[in-house]
């Protein structure tokens, strides 16, 4: 059986075994125990799908919650409404104002990290005085205690337990199969860099909403049902600031990039809060648990599951390359490590078999075909950073973009991969127009870029940061293709033996080679390579050329993008000379270098002193 | 519609209150702005402070100046003491979210525990002295909160403006690799900061003694409010954080006046909401 069978039987046999506990005729206070445990693991957990996964902390989850607490409360309450009737609704009505939310929020790019958390607490706040001040509550709480509520078993605490542990079932196998779909993997990549995703095929805008508003949907369920758990509601206490804090701490504490951690940060709390009850023993217990908090952040920052789990990695990879040295002889090979907290939608897969070499040979996805840039203008402010810039780039054709710092030649690569929206002009590839879209479709559509300052995604291992490319890029493959396709990749840059490697673990020089590789693993017809060769020794220069002029011999059209005048003149078909965001010359690289306005520009002009 | 007078009543009260919003404020902006840290725990030292000083005043019968005298210097030495663990551990900026929550949730429990979670109140005086300007009255100790709250923005503003170990910090915030090339000692400034982060929360924590009514879950009561009023001051701006809690206190008290007391919540996290929103890169 495959690991992943026997975990899926596992978790169906521990929820059945849990189903049945009220048969047994449990005391009323473990069921109640257990309903709050349950009802803990579905709000952190449906808290790290956004939060966690894509590194967007909130604060707001209490606002989701607190709108599925009132929206069962006035159905079932104000208008009669079957209690398991409104708990759709609930998921519905927080899903829609979470993703009302997103839908303004996620444009604003500056708004991550501590401004989002802040915002959405805001949100919550506002949220709060409506329902105080309208007749969704008017001041002095809800009574809930005519609701009919319908038995699954014979006690209340009982079908109440039931509700809250299918809710953390749906909740916890909903993380997992995110953490193990391209919904994931693009999540973690928002996470560690979401320019960078968003170029490399991320579709960021909408995975945000998604996981937005399967978060708050979750989040509303479970406010549903506690409403009648606790059937009194009132303002104070929904929207209090328990609910927020609470979901961060549990997920933190357990590992909020781990699709378990979340629930068991959320087990351990709750049962540590629940040992110390009444009086000043509670006092002592919540102290006690704000100490522990503080402890398990400041030493193992990622989280109890992951740091387990690494630990126990560790030790079988060790058991396992004790044996593997004995087996030397026999051809074993030891398997790559798996790093903790990375990306289980790849770490998660066994390594599939290496790429049959023709693979590669293969042609870019489509067919090949030119980027035509026409008339292109773009201003930041007052700074005009390209003045009508036109220019083309053949299949199979390396056109060298050089100028001084400043001439602009950054922001086209920006331009023409969609970081930046232009002003004026248009961009083509073949037949399509480019600009005017999304970044993540210009990907797909067979655009890819190096970054001069490589940026791999800190939490991915070098294969990691490859394999993400290829299964957003124009190759667009199912996350275990892609796997075998980034191990290709870097085999051809030279990387092969760095795959498991982490980003802060390379040098520049392979970090380099790593953008390349990245850049060349989504399939492109157009790569934009901004100054690749810059900070690389001449053996490493050397060898970075000898990869252009291959990756050129496939049909890819490469704008070039350098300093380094010998690699220029070396590889180039023809040169664009950019100065202060105009064309000022192009051509041959001998025609062009002679020109005189460019040697003006490069050289310096001859003044005359007045 | 009520009348002129009310409305400016509200709006005196209003700019008042604010002063001690912005008292608050200021040692949690510095520490965001200038250390990176987003300080929980400032709220639980204030209002430590504040019970501090019902305690020396009710018991020890000390009068609230001289309490303040022991309270700032003493948690001078605590936001030291503080920062030694953040730089200990490499605190980031998140990270330090989360610790310091936890131990703003034991400061709270430490203060049940001697206090009892019963409403306190601190019997002085001057607690109902106002002032008559014309139709309008203006309370003394709100006012005194309020001038405190002006001298300590422009101090620190000063401060941070013209003298050596204020640019830079100021520096090292920006870049404080860069910063340690050019000689900057930041790790020295850094403990001075932090003190002076918590003296302020002390200072405070002895105008809420005075002013109101202390409970141990009122940490949490000033949290959002505050939050609020950093951010549209400016992370790192003292003069900005006054004016801040000016800006969110007069908004919040006309509020009261021409709404109801229960709506005043929105106007200040609307004002917020909508800065984020619109004007995220001012932050």
């Amino acid at each position: 059986m495959s690991g992943r069978a026997r975990l899926v039987v596992g978790a169906l046999a521990a929820s059945l075994a849990l189903g049945l506990l009220p048969l047994v005729g449990l005391p009323a206070f473990y069921e109640s125990f257990l309903y709050l445990v349950f009802h803990w693991v579905a709000l952190a957990t449906s808290w790290s799908i956004l939060s966690g996964y894509a590194g967007y902390f909130s604060f707001g989850h209490g606002a989701f919650f607190g709108a599925g607490m009132y929206t069962t409360t006035t159905l079932a309450a104000g208008y009669g409404v079957p209690f398991l009737a409104t708990l759709p609704v609930a998921a519905a009505v927080a899903a829609l104002l979470s993703a009302g939310i997103g839908a303004v929020v996620f444009r604003v790019k500056r708004l991550r990290g501590e401004l989002f958390g802040l915002l959405t607490l805001a949100i919550t706040f506002v949220l709060a005085t409506i329902v105080l001040n309208t007749r969704l509550d008017g001041g002095p709480g809800v009574y809930l205690s005519n609701v009919p509520l319908p038995r699954l078993v014979a006690s209340p605490t009982g079908t109440f337990y039931l509700l809250a542990l299918g809710l953390a079932v749906l909740a916890v196998s909903a993380a997992y199969r995110v953490t193990h779909s391209r919904l994931g993997l693009g999540l973690f990549a928002i996470h560690d860099d979401e320019d960078v995703a968003e170029v490399e095929g991320v579709p960021t805008f909408a995975y945000k909403l998604a996981a937005f508003a399967l978060s708050a949907g979750i989040a509303g369920v479970a406010g549903g049902i506690h409403a009648m758990f606790v059937s009194y509601v009132t303002v104070g206490d929904t929207f209090s600031i328990t609910v927020p804090l609470y979901v961060v701490l549990m997920s933190v504490l357990g590992g909020a990039r781990h699709w378990l951690g979340p629930a068991v940060g959320a087990a351990l709390i709750t049962a540590s809060l629940y040992a110390f009850t009444g009086g000043q023993q509670a006092l002592l217990g919540r102290a006690l648990v704000a100490f522990v908090l503080i402890v398990v952040i400041l030493l193992l920052p990622e989280g109890v599951v992951p740091a387990v789990l690494g630990r126990w990695r560790r030790r079988r990879q060790l058991r396992w390359r004790r044996g593997s040295d004995r087996s030397a002889q026999r051809g074993a090979h030891p398997r790559p490590s798996e790093v903790p907290g990375a990306p289980a939608a790849v770490a998660g897969l066994e390594s599939a078999a290496a790429p049959e070499g023709e693979r590669l040979h293969e042609s870019s996805a489509g067919a090949p075909a030119g980027l035509e840039c026409r008339d292109v203008w773009k201003a930041f402010g007052g700074i005009q950073a390209l003045r009508g810039v036109s220019l083309g780039v053949g299949p199979g054709e390396i056109v060298s973009l050089v100028g001084p710092n400043g001439s602009g030649k950054t922001t086209l690569i920006n331009v023409v991969s969609g970081h930046y929206s232009l002003d004026r002009g248009r961009v083509e590839l073949g037949a399509v127009t480019l600009s005017g879209r999304p970044a993540h479709e210009i990907a797909g559509l067979g655009v890819s870029r190096t970054y001069q300052i490589p940026r791999p995604f800190a939490h991915f291992t070098a294969l990691e940061n490859v394999a993400l490319a290829a299964t957003f890029g124009a190759a667009g493959g199912a996350p275990r293709d892609a796997r075998a396709e980034a191990r290709g990749w870097l085999e051809f840059t030279g990387l092969g033996r760095r795959a498991a490697a982490l980003p802060h673990e390379l040098n520049l020089h392979e970090r380099k080679f790593l953008e390349l590789a990245r850049a060349l693993a989504g399939r492109p017809r157009v790569i934009l390579l901004d100054e690749v060769l810059s900070g690389l020794n001449p053996a490493e220069i050397a060898s970075a050329i000898g990869l252009i002029r291959e990756i050129r011999g496939r049909g890819v059209a490469i704008l070039f993008v350098e300093h380094l005048m010998r690699a220029v003149l070396e590889l180039s078909d023809r040169v664009v000379v950019l100065n202060e965001g105009e064309v000022i010359a192009a051509g041959s690289p001998r025609e062009v270098m002679r020109a005189p306005r460019v040697v003006d520009v490069y050289l310096g002009k001859a003044h005359v002193v007045a | 519609m009520p009348s002129v007078t009310l409305l400016g009543q509200a709006l005196v009260s209003g700019v008042l209150a604010g002063g001690l919003y912005a008292l608050l404020a200021l040692g949690l902006s510095l520490s965001w702005g200038l250390l990176r840290l987003v300080n929980l725990a400032h709220f639980a030292l204030a209002l430590l402070g504040a019970y501090l000083t019902y305690q020396l005043g009710h018991a020890f019968h000390l009068a609230p100046w001289v309490s303040a005298a022991i309270i700032v210097p003493l948690f001078f030495v605590v936001g030291m003491g503080l920062h030694v663990v953040f730089a200990r551990f490499r605190v980031t900026e998140f990270t330090s979210l989360l610790v310091t929550f936890g131990l703003a949730v034991i400061l709270e429990s430490l203060i049940q525990w001697f206090w009892t979670a019963d409403y306190r109140r601190y019997e002085t005086p001057w607690a109902s002295a106002s002032v008559r300007v014309g139709p309008l009255f203006v309370p003394v100790l709100e006012s005194l909160a309020c001038l405190t709250a002006a001298t300590l923005a422009l101090g620190t503003w000063a401060w941070l403006r013209f003298t050596y170990v204020g640019k830079a910090l100021r520096a090292a915030a920006e870049d404080a690799a860069i910063a340690g090339a050019f000689g900057v000692n930041h790790r020295r400034h850094a403990f001075v900061l932090s003190g002076i982060s918590a003296a302020y929360a002390g200072v405070a924590g002895t105008f809420i003694a005075l002013i109101s009514t202390l409970a141990p879950s009122q940490i949490w009561v000033w949290l959002g409010v505050v939050f609020a009023v950093v951010i549209i001051g400016g992370l790192g701006n003292p003069v900005g954080a006054l004016l801040a809690g000016f800006l969110i206190g007069a908004s919040e008290s006309v509020t009261m006046a021409v709404a109801a007391p229960a709506w005043a919540p929105l106007v200040s996290f609307s004002i917020l909401i909508g800065l984020l929103v619109l004007r995220p890169e001012r932050v």
